[in-house]
Parts: structure tokens; sequence; C-alpha cells
């Protein structure tokens, strides 16, 4: 018999499901979209004519709300290594529930930007105040695909599909919201920082 | 039991019709048992080799509309004078009184590179063979993911439907160059190209993206993770080496691009000014106050650099794998070529601002992109002399595909020469926006590029189609592009070292010009002979498709896995097991071994003969 007859018919050459690795990757290029606009921001930063504001108060609710959800999509992570379907379901519509709170907060946070007159289009505004819009709306888009996510796992643990065997689907979700998390953390702090 | 599920040697080089036995072992149920729908087995099929064949007549579609452009523009450039009354029929409007639209012409240049770098050289060539062949040289039953490999190719398609359809605007398609420069690009009141023509290239492009994306997340993964046993990252074929790193390029850059088209959409559409500042247009102040042109320009680069990396990687690694199998013999410095692909990889994305010499950007930053852009030079001519070491002294096939890798060879040093004068900061000041620039990159990218796809199209066709293509038409085929490049391109040089300038809709008004009236009507005459030509290979792909001679399992006598699989592979690439690999992708005429190439699946306990001291079989 031929060696080769043994064989499966595949041998991964890493330890990662190949659908963690796609996901990585997908994530590396939002890291590389974030990392022209930042880059971006400071290079135009530099020449000058930039409008100086105060970040609204507001966002730091909206960072806290996040960093909460984090939270919360890991205590669903345990609990699907604990077998604890319901509690799974439990946490992942408090995430999700946080998640909709955050965008809304973020929501709050661009009206505020207009009452202090930092508009993002028009005649009065500045690269200073579109960037922001621009951060805080791309980061958004990219939150409403980890809320369908977040639903497609729900989904999930109500077939039954969410348990200490099967943790693929509910590993790759929370890695994604927590790099949402970090994302927007990391947003703030260079707004802080440059703004 | 099936003991010949892998073809021996001798099976493999000589019967036709050989098939593989269909085993009881088949651990992968295919889908012979149960019928798909014609519609998910040819359009919405989410198997990798007729993605690629989508990908391929996309392509080649894309190809002909590109190289028409062309030949309109060549004929304005060549006949400034003439009046071109017979094309109203197929121009229409933008045939005015007999004489090109001037603002059709800046289209038709802008949508030529367009469609060439992005539609043809980028989806059509990496699209077209990093599908078809990264699952069966790495020996995988199909991509990861066959539903996003699916996705990549519609969202091309839609991408591809929306910037043909600009074309037929009555304002025109995009016409600020493929570069999509602002302010040009932004202010529809600047030209009439940058209204709604300008906004479904954008669209389109976005879209492009997203399928970029989707494909080369998926060519990482199955080359990471599905590679059959035994195949290493040192045992894999260079075409994979060059596909994976394409991938990898494009994962980092693309994302940059869709930042800098999402920017210029929000410019164009909703009032932001990231990128414009106090611009006057007919008298009349506009309200953009505080962008940067520069910064667009710095973004588009960043995606632009790696992007002609993109184009030409895959060619490098195709002709590589070409010129080994038909020379018989090892390619010279198999490390030393993957090595230069890294570095190329990792050099390209230092080198951006090469492109913006003339931006007054600071001295001092120029000549560090020029150290740097220079340095590239080394790992080219690592590949370079390796491909020379692999032809020296070797047995010579000349098959079609091996004469297009060699006209590849070719190319690329003639234009690649060039790149040293362009990459030195002083040098390039003065011939930025000549021909001369126009001359190196087709020489080195563009050309290059489509050689190394028509050397892949017809070396793998009988793996694609079952069919040999025809070699006579083949033969004539190669000689007309390969003459028609360098007629085209060598004498644009000396026209760009005199100082004509790119993208001029004519020059009869510079007296410093009028004397290369003759040598531009040279250029058109060739270029438009060189483009008829390609009406041979397509006439010739298409009949061989259904009429070519029918080819055998592994027509060229080459090692790799893909040719152990039947004359046309089905779902899941091997009816029975997938072979396992033991020994490099190079194993061409090795001394002592009964036949001049030793292909990757066959265990060095079954070639005693040939065997060096150090091989024996570790994949057990």
């Amino acid at each position: 018999m031929h060696p080769s007859e043994t064989l499966t018919h595949k041998e991964p050459g890493t330890g990662l499901h190949p659908m963690r690795l796609v996901l990585i990757l997908l994530i590396i290029s939002i890291v590389m979209m974030f990392a022209a606009f930042t880059s971006g921001y400071i290079v135009r930063r530099e020449e000058g004519n930039w409008l100086e504001y105060a970040l609204p108060g507001s966002m730091l609710y909206t960072s806290i709300i996040i960093a909460l959800s984090s939270a919360t999509v890991q205590w669903a992570w345990v609990s699907a290594r604990k077998d604890n379907v319901r509690q799974v379901q439990i946490a992942l519509v408090l995430t999700m529930l946080l998640g909709v709170a955050f965008l809304y907060g973020q929501w709050q946070v661009w009206g505020e930007l207009v009452q202090n007159k930092v508009f993002f289009g028009g005649t009065d505004s500045n690269p200073a105040g579109s960037f922001t819009y621009v951060l805080m709306g791309v980061h958004g888009f990219h939150l409403i695909t980890g809320l369908i996510f977040l639903l497609i796992v729900l989904g999930k643990s109500f077939r039954y599909q969410v348990h200490s065997r099967q943790m693929l689907a509910i590993s790759n979700c929370s890695i994604y919201w927590h790099f949402l998390g970090g994302l927007w953390l990391y947003l703030y702090l260079f707004l802080l920082l440059n703004h | 039991m099936a003991a010949t599920n892998l073809p021996t040697n001798a099976q493999a080089q000589g019967g036709i019709g050989v098939t593989v036995p269909h085993t009881e072992h088949d651990e992968h149920h295919h889908d012979e048992h149960h019928e798909q729908h014609w519609l998910f087995k040819y359009v919405f099929s989410q198997d990798h080799k007729v993605i690629a064949k989508q990908f391929l007549i996309t392509g080649i579609f894309w190809a002909i509309l590109g190289g028409t452009l062309s030949s309109l523009f060549r004929l304005q450039l060549g006949w400034p004078e003439s009046t071109f009354e017979w094309l109203s029929p197929f121009l229409g409007r933008w045939i005015e009184a007999g004489k090109l639209n001037p603002e059709f012409y800046l289209a038709l240049v802008t949508m030529h590179g367009t469609i060439m770098v992005f539609f043809v050289l980028t989806a059509g060539l990496s699209g077209t063979f990093s599908n078809f062949l990264i699952p069966l040289q790495v020996g995988a039953r199909d991509m990861a993911s066959g539903f996003m490999n699916m996705l990549s190719y519609w969202f091309f398609f839609l991408s591809s439907i929306i910037m043909f359809t600009s074309l037929f605007l009555e304002t025109g398609p995009a016409s600020a160059g493929w570069t999509i420069y602002p302010p040009l690009s932004a202010l529809p009141q600047a030209i009439p190209g940058s209204g709604m023509g300008m906004t479904m290239w954008l669209v389109s492009m976005a879209l492009f993206i997203v399928s970029q994306l989707l494909g080369g997340v998926n060519y990482i993964t199955t080359v990471i993770n599905l590679r059959t046993r035994g195949m290493s990252m040192g045992k894999l074929p260079l075409t994979i080496w060059a596909f994976f790193l394409t991938a990898i390029l494009g994962l980092l850059s693309f994302p940059v691009l869709f930042s800098a088209a999402l920017l210029l959409i929000f410019d164009r559409s909703f009032g932001t000014s990231f990128f414009l500042s106090d611009i006057y247009i007919a008298g009349q102040a506009l309200n953009h106050q505080g962008g940067s042109p520069i910064l667009f320009q710095h973004l588009f680069w960043f995606l632009g650099h790696p992007e002609v990396y993109i184009v030409i990687m895959p060619a490098m690694g195709m002709v590589s794998e070409i010129l080994a199998t038909n020379a018989r013999k090892p390619i010279f410095g198999y490390r030393a070529m993957i090595g230069s692909l890294l570095g190329i990889s990792l050099l390209s994305f230092v080198v951006w601002a090469h492109h913006m010499f003339v931006t007054g950007m600071n001295p001092f930053l120029g000549s560090v992109f020029m150290f740097l852009t220079l340095i590239i030079a080394v790992p080219s001519a690592v590949k370079t002399f390796n491909w020379l070491a692999t032809l020296w002294r070797g047995n010579i096939r000349f098959t079609t595909a091996m004469l297009f890798s060699i006209g590849f060879v070719s190319l690329f040093i003639s234009g690649g020469l060039t790149g040293i004068i362009l990459g030195n900061a002083a040098l390039d000041i003065q011939m930025h926006n000549t021909y001369f620039v126009v001359a190196h990159f087709h020489l080195v990218m563009g050309s290059s590029a489509f050689f190394g796809l028509f050397a892949g199209v017809y070396h793998w066709f009988p793996k694609m189609f079952g069919r040999m293509m025809d070699e006579k038409l083949g033969y004539i085929h190669f000689w007309l592009t390969f003459l028609g490049v360098y007629l085209v391109f060598l004498p644009m040089h000396y026209v760009g070292i005199a100082g004509f300038p790119r993208r001029y809709y004519a020059w009869t008004g510079f007296d410093a010009f009028s004397q290369f009236a003759d040598m531009n009507k040279f250029i058109s005459i060739a270029a438009i002979l060189a483009f008829f030509g390609q009406f041979i290979f397509i006439f010739n792909f298409f009949y061989s498709i259904f009429r070519g001679r029918r080819a055998t399992e592994n027509p060229w006598n080459s090692t790799t896995l893909e040719w152990t699989t039947p004359i046309v592979p089905g779902h899941g690439n091997w009816p029975g097991a997938i072979p396992a690999v033991y020994r490099w992708p190079y194993d061409y005429s090795k001394p002592g071994a009964a036949e001049d190439f030793i292909p990757q699946n066959v265990p060095y306990s079954q070639t005693q003969s040939s065997n060096l001291p150090y091989e024996r079989d570790t994949a057990e």
C-alpha cells in the first residue's frame, strides 16, 4: 500500500483553525485601514490650519460601555466552556444591548460635536473635526458587523451549537468583539492625545 | 485497495487517457452522485477551478477592452492632425467635427490604466492563477472557504459591471488618471469625468477591494493551513510562494486605498475638506478649507507601490516554475528565490514616496526613499540572475509558455534597468511625467506581467480544460507580441528623454516636440499591430477549449502536484486520497534517476539510484 493512502485530506500547518486564521487576517486588514486614517490624521495635523476643540465628555461614558461589553462577551465565552447555555444566551444578549447602547452613545457624541460647532462637512468644517467623525463612523460600521456576528452566535446557541466542544464560533466572535472594543479605546486615546 | 492511486512516472509521462481509478477509500464523497444544479456548478460555483476560469474569462474581456482604449488614444497621438469621422459610429458624441474630444482622451487614458492595472493584471492574473494553482499545488481539496471565494468573484463581477457602465455615461467615465489625484478627481466643475464617472469609479473600486480581501484571506489561509502531508513551506513550488506573498501585500495595502477612497468620497459628496483647500474654479472660490492633496498621494501610493508587486510577483512565480520545467533543470537558487520575494515584499512598503519626488518633499526624505528604492535592485537582480542561471546549459524545450517566460525575463531586465534611473530623485525630477516613465512601467510591470499571464495560460491550459493550445499559433502570437512590445516601448524612452509629457492630448502646438511626429506614428502603428496580434491568442484560447488536441495528465513532465490529478480534475481535485509530498518541486534531470523528472509525491525509497546521501523519507 502506498503510504499516502493512509493520509487524511489535510494537515493543518498551524494549530489554528482555518476560520480563526481568516478572522485574524480580516482583523489585520481593519488595522491597516485605521492605521491609514490615524497616520493621515497626524500628517495632516502637522501641516497646520487645524481646528483645536475639546472632545465631548460623553466619549468617556461610551468607552466605559464598550469596555463593559468586552467583559460580558468574555462571560459568554467562559459560560460556553462550562456548557452553561442559559448563561451564554444572557451574556450574549447583554453584550448586544451594551453594543447598541454604545452606538447610541456615539450618536449622542456626534450631536454634542455639532452643538459645539464641530462639523463633518460644509463651509465651517475643518479636517480636525471631519477626521473624528470618520474614525467614529467607520468604527461604528464595524461594530454593526460585530453585532450581526453576535446575533448569529446567539442563534447557534438556541440550536445548541455553542458549548465546550463547539467553541469556534463563540471564540471567533469574542475575539472580534474584544478587538472592536480595543480599537475604540485606541481611537479614544489617540483623539485625546492628538486633538 | 488501489496501489495505483498515484500515477507512477511511466503513467504520468506516457499514457493518454490514464485516469486514476476511484477507490473505496474515498473519505470525501464527491458530487458525482448528487448532481448539482448547473447554476451552482458553473455560475455560483464554490469550486476553486471554476472560479479561476471565471476570473480568467472576465480578465480576457477586460484586456480586450483595455487594449481597444489604448488603440484609440494611440490613433490620436499618432495622427493628431487627422479626423476620425469613421470612429463616430462607435464613439458617438465623443467625435466632434471629426476630432476626438480632448476630455474623452483623458477618460481613455484613465480607464486604460484602471482596467489594465486592477481588472486585468490584479484580478485577471492573480485571481485566476492563485485560485487555480494554490489548492492543486499545495495538495488541498479546495480553498479554506469556498463560499468566501465565490463571493470574491461576484464582488469583482459587480465591480466590473459598475466600471463598465460608467463608460457609457453622458459625462464620460473617470478622467483624472488611474491615480485619481484630487483636486482634479474631487471637483465635478474641474472636468466632466469627475462627476458621475468618478463616483462610479470609487464605488466600483470599493467593491473591487472587498473582492481582493476576500480572495487574499482565502489564499493565505489555504497556503498556511491546508498543505498536504509533507508539504513544508520549504517544499512549496515558487508559484505558491509568489501567490502567498502577493496576497499578504494585498491584505496590507488595499485597506489603505479603501481609506483614501472613502475620504475622497466624503470630499466629493459630503462637503468635507480632507484633500481640498484654497481652490478657485472659474473665478469662484470654493468653500473647502484646510485639506491637503499631498496626503491623498501618500495614502494612494502606500497602496500603489505594493500594487505593482501584486501585479508582477505572480508572474515571477509562474515564470520560475515554467523556466525550470522546460529547461529540465532545478530552479537555480530556490532559497534565494524565496528570500528575494520576501525582500521585495518588505521593501515594497517603504518606497512609496519615490512616486512623489516632485511634490516638494524634503530633499533629505527624498534621498531616504531613493536609497530604499535602489535597494530593490538587489532582490530583483538575484531573481534575474537565477532565471538566467536556470536556463544556462539547460535542455531547453521551447514550448509557447517557455518562450513567454524567456520574454518575461527579457522585458523585466529592459524595464528594470530604467527603474534604476527613475529611482534617482535627481533624474526622476527631470523625467517625471514624461513618456520615459510610461515606457519604464509598461515594460517592467505591464508587459512583463502580461507575458507571465500568457505563459501561465499556455502552461496550465491542459489542466484547466483538458486540451492543449495550438503551438504554431502560439509561436506567431509570441513573436508578434514580443517584437510589438519592444517596437512600442523602446522608441518611447527616446521620446521621453526629450521631455515629451505624458497625458497630453496633442503636442503639435510645441515646436520642441513636433519633430517626434514620425516617431509617434511609428509607436502607434506598432501598438495597434501588437494589439491585433492578441486576437490570435483569443482565437487559439477559445478554439482549443473545444477543439484542441487532447491533453495527457502531465504533458510537460512536470514535478508538481497538480499534474498528479486526473486530466480534468473534478470537485475535490483527487479522486482518491491526496498524495503526500516527499521532496522539493524541482527534481529535474537528477543524476542517476530513471527519468529526467521526479514528481514531488514519489518517496525517496522508490528512487534509491538517485538519492543523495542525506535524502531519505521523513514524511512517514
